[in-house]
């Protein structure tokens, strides 16, 4: 049995008057990769982007429910909204490096809390911070020669790289992933999803996908989404291979979706 | 800057933001309540009917007629003027030199005229009066205005054509119109609540310009008879009234300034009604 | 919808038929010709203005070396003494007082209206600052006569004399409410429209998803703005500022109302002034009439069209450095 790290509980959202998602209750479990799959407007972005709240930054949305991470629900009253995002990073299908260096785009989410908050005795030197992250996103061996040059000088693949350590510059539980490797060629692609199978161990990983291969590359997990429903959640296993609704079976056969 | 900084930080930068955007909205309101508070008790008829009688100005009857009409004529006349000019280098501009070194130069030059204070062109103006050797007139002022008023019609105008989608102009390319044909035919008007938008623009600003008139249009207490007679202007009445010592005077002049202020307003409500409704044709 | 095919066919019909073709042919480039000429015109305005005053301003630039015009603070029209530089630092005091008073409160306005103010909001005050870019120029004095300088004679200027006096800036004996502040005051509100329409747009346009990965990151939406979206809306936020300046350079009649109209060098912000602009507009009756005047009011006019046209060009660069950096 698994432990969950987040228990979604009744989840419903509106974009002004139409609701995208209609009461998804699912769990995901630590120290997975979890993908949510589902065909185009299915929800699964929507559903993503209220994991860790960035959903609420467009105007006209509405959510409604509960997400329980690690026993405390992000939407209770009087959460602060920036620890959340805090503890549940992200990855958006384009990279967008900020405008600055290398460097300061890794130190970035460090700078802002304050180096001392999320030190945890690893050492005060940023220097190291900064490499450590590089390194695990995998860009470090081609950049450490240049640090200090402006984060757009990068390819499109080394881009999402550094915008994977960025993210993990913060420490999050959780990694949110919204279709990563879409805007990567094939190779750049392996890379970003070698890189989330090696840090599944540390950090638990959701990850929208619409390329059902990807998913059965990766997935310990799953969440199948139709029209904004939840039909089936469980371990891949189940999904790819057993799947209990005939919904599901169809889509993962490629018959429908 | 730990969370709680930045949280407070937050808080303080929204009350400065709210704070400064009442500032410039309460400066709109300020400005149209104290002339409307000020203007509103001199205006009646006889101002908007009359032209100055003898004494006027030591505060007999008469009212500012003159100072309407020649204004109307002024800006109408220079609006008109402009825009002759103005669309067809527009349309230029983006239908036949497009990303050409020749229209980036031509933007430029369009840039410059368009920060040249109004106070310039009305030194201009007055030369080239005096180059012509004709006096201080209604067409002079009108000349004068055209001139400030090209930059920025051109501007608004370019814009504007700038907005179509390249694929409608293909589309009527690819019909066998030359360039000509498919400016007038189709960019016109399609971009026509665009162009009207620009065109009143260009008349508000027109308008309620004195330092080009001051030169050029002269000023005289008849209405305008003749392109080569000086002809009175609504932002000069405002002015000149202002001058005298005569509270009487000076209320008129409020008032004037309200009606010059009404004039715009109108402008204003006009232009936003006209984009909705010369929008039918318009391919979305 | 266009009926496009109509209106073609017949035209497309007459294919081949080559009088109609040619006259299509001559219209067009006609039409290219005289339009390309309107355009080339424009361009030319711009040195002919510059031409057209050198030549009137010409007998008083050879009566008199350039620095004593420049740099002299004896005006004596009567007696032939043109010194410009009182003029110069009225133009440059009040144009300094209203940018210092307009660009804070206009840039966060734009922000405000950018990043944070919610649709229905910004419907509603994007319309009302245009009307304020609107509002002629006299009304813009009447207001300034009416509200601005008697505040600041009666409250403002005892008020600061009390506290601050002691600095000259400040400082101020049997105040008017004419001059600098008020001028500084009156173009301020005028240039508002002028800096927010621009940044506000600039500011707008930064993508949204450079926003989000910074709120991804657990940015307050102030700290995003702060680290993220003004870095980008930089260079056009300068550009917004710059045009507002030169709005402010330019200005002539909501000034000359308000700024006190005395020939001296301002020294405090309660002195009265007398910017280029004003200088020129009330006293073109008397042009003609003393000799040398009406060469010194244009080149007058001259200064004000090449510290316009100086600015142009230096932030243009400027903002080329900056966008390429």
């Amino acid at each position: 049995m698994y432990k969950p790290q987040i228990q979604i509980q009744d989840l419903k959202a509106w974009y002004g008057n139409g609701q995208a998602l209609k009461g998804i209750t699912a769990d995901v479990p630590e120290h997975t990769i979890t993908a949510i799959i589902g065909p185009s407007g299915c929800g699964k972005t929507t559903l993503l982007r209220c994991l860790n709240r960035l959903l609420e930054e467009v105007e006209s949305t509405r959510v409604t429910g509960h997400v329980w991470l690690n026993g405390t629900d992000i939407y209770g009253p009087g959460v602060d909204v920036t620890d959340v995002r805090t503890r549940v990073g992200m990855l958006a299908p384009k990279p967008f490096p900020l405008p600055m260096s290398i460097y300061e785009n890794v130190a970035y989410g460090r700078r802002i809390h304050g180096l001392r908050l999320l030190d945890k005795g690893n050492g005060r030197n940023l220097d190291r911070i900064v490499q450590r992250y590089l390194q695990a996103a995998g860009l470090w061996e081609e950049v450490k020669d240049r640090l200090h040059e402006p984060a757009s000088g990068l390819s499109t693949g080394q881009q999402q790289r550094l915008c994977l350590a960025r993210a993990l510059a913060v420490e999050p539980e959780v990694l949110l992933c919204d279709e990563p490797t879409s805007a990567l060629d094939p190779i750049s692609a392996q890379g970003i999803e070698e890189q989330l199978l090696a840090l599944k161990e540390h950090t638990t990983i959701v990850l929208v996908t619409h390329l059902l291969r990807q998913a059965r590359r990766l997935a310990d997990h799953a969440i199948f989404l139709w029209m904004g429903e939840l039909v089936e959640t469980g371990p891949a296993e189940q999904i790819f291979h057993n799947a209990q609704d005939e919904r599901t079976r169809a889509y993962v056969a490629g018959n429908i979706g | 800057m730990t969370r709680r900084k930045a949280r407070l930080e937050e808080v303080g930068v929204k009350i400065l933001m709210i704070g400064s955007t009442a500032i410039v909205l309460g400066s709109l309101a300020l400005i149209l309540v104290t002339v409307i508070w000020r203007g509103l008790p001199a205006l009646n008829l006889e101002m908007v009917t009359q032209t100055p009688k003898g004494g006027y100005y030591l505060g007999k009857e008469g009212g500012i007629l003159n100072a309407i009409v020649g204004s109307l004529y002024l800006a109408g006349g220079a609006t008109l003027l402009s825009m002759l000019v103005s669309l067809p280098i527009a349309i230029y501009l983006q239908v036949y030199a497009a990303r050409s070194r020749q229209a980036e130069l031509a933007r430029l030059a369009l840039d410059v005229l368009w920060g040249v204070p109004s106070i310039v062109y009305g030194a201009f103006g007055f030369i080239v009066m005096l180059w012509l050797g004709i006096r201080a007139s209604l067409l002079a002022g009108i000349i004068t205005l055209a001139i400030l008023e090209l930059p920025i019609m051109v501007r608004a105008m370019d814009e504007a054509i700038g907005m179509v989608p390249s694929t409608l102009v293909e589309a009527s390319y690819a019909l066998g119109a030359t360039r000509l044909e498919t400016a007038l035919r189709v960019i016109v008007r399609q971009t026509a609540p665009g162009l009207m938008t620009a065109i009143l623009l260009a008349f508000g600003r027109g308008i309620g310009d004195a330092a080009s008139v001051l030169f050029t249009a002269g000023y005289t207490d008849r209405l305008p008879d003749s392109l080569l007679g000086p002809a009175a202007s609504l932002p000069l009445a405002v002015f000149f009234q202002l001058g005298t010592p005569f509270p009487a005077v000076q209320d008129r002049a409020y008032a004037s300034a309200l009606v010059l202020t009404a004039i715009i307003l109108v402008l204003s409500l006009v232009s936003r009604a006209l984009a909705g409704r010369f929008g039918r044709h318009i391919v979305r | 919808m266009l009926d496009l095919r109509a209106w073609l066919t017949p035209l497309a019909r007459a294919h081949g038929r080559a009088p109609l073709q040619a006259v299509r042919r001559r219209r067009e480039r006609w039409a290219r010709r005289s339009m390309e000429a309107l355009t080339l015109g424009t361009v030319t305005m711009v040195p002919l203005l510059a031409a057209a005053l050198i030549v009137r301003a010409w007998p008083i630039l050879m009566a008199e070396p350039l620095s004593k015009l420049l740099l002299s603070t004896d005006w004596h029209p009567l007696r032939g003494a043109f010194g410009f530089y009182p003029f110069i630092m009225g133009t440059l005091w009040v144009t300094a007082a209203a940018m210092i008073l307009a660009v804070p409160p206009s840039l966060l306005t734009a922000i405000f209206l950018a990043e944070y103010a919610p649709n229905r909001f910004r419907a509603v005050a994007k319309p009302l600052i245009d009307l304020l870019a609107g509002i002629p120029s006299v009304v813009y004095g009447v207001w300034g006569m009416l509200t601005v300088v008697p505040f600041i004679q009666k409250t403002v200027a005892p008020a600061l004399q009390r506290t601050l006096g002691a600095v000259p800036l400040f400082e101020s004996d049997n105040p008017t409410g004419y001059g600098v502040l008020a001028g500084g005051v009156v173009l301020a509100v005028m240039v508002f429209p002028s800096i927010i329409a621009v940044a506000e747009e600039v500011v707008r346009a930064v993508p949204q998803g450079l926003r989000e990965a910074s709120l991804a990151l657990g940015a307050t939406r102030w700290q995003t703005v702060r680290n993220v979206v003004m870095r980008r809306a930089w260079p056009g936020v300068m550009a917004a500022v710059v045009l507002g300046l030169s709005r402010a350079l330019g200005e002539t009649m909501a000034v000359l109302m308000v700024v006190g109209n005395v020939v001296q060098l301002p020294r405090s912000i309660f002195d009265a002034a007398y910017p280029l602009t004003a200088l020129i507009a009330n006293n073109y009756g008397e042009m003609m009439s003393i000799p040398l005047y009406d060469a010194a009011l244009l080149a007058a006019a001259l200064i004000l069209l090449l510290i316009v046209l100086i600015f142009n060009v230096a932030s243009r660069l400027v903002l080329a450095r900056l966008s390429r950096a």
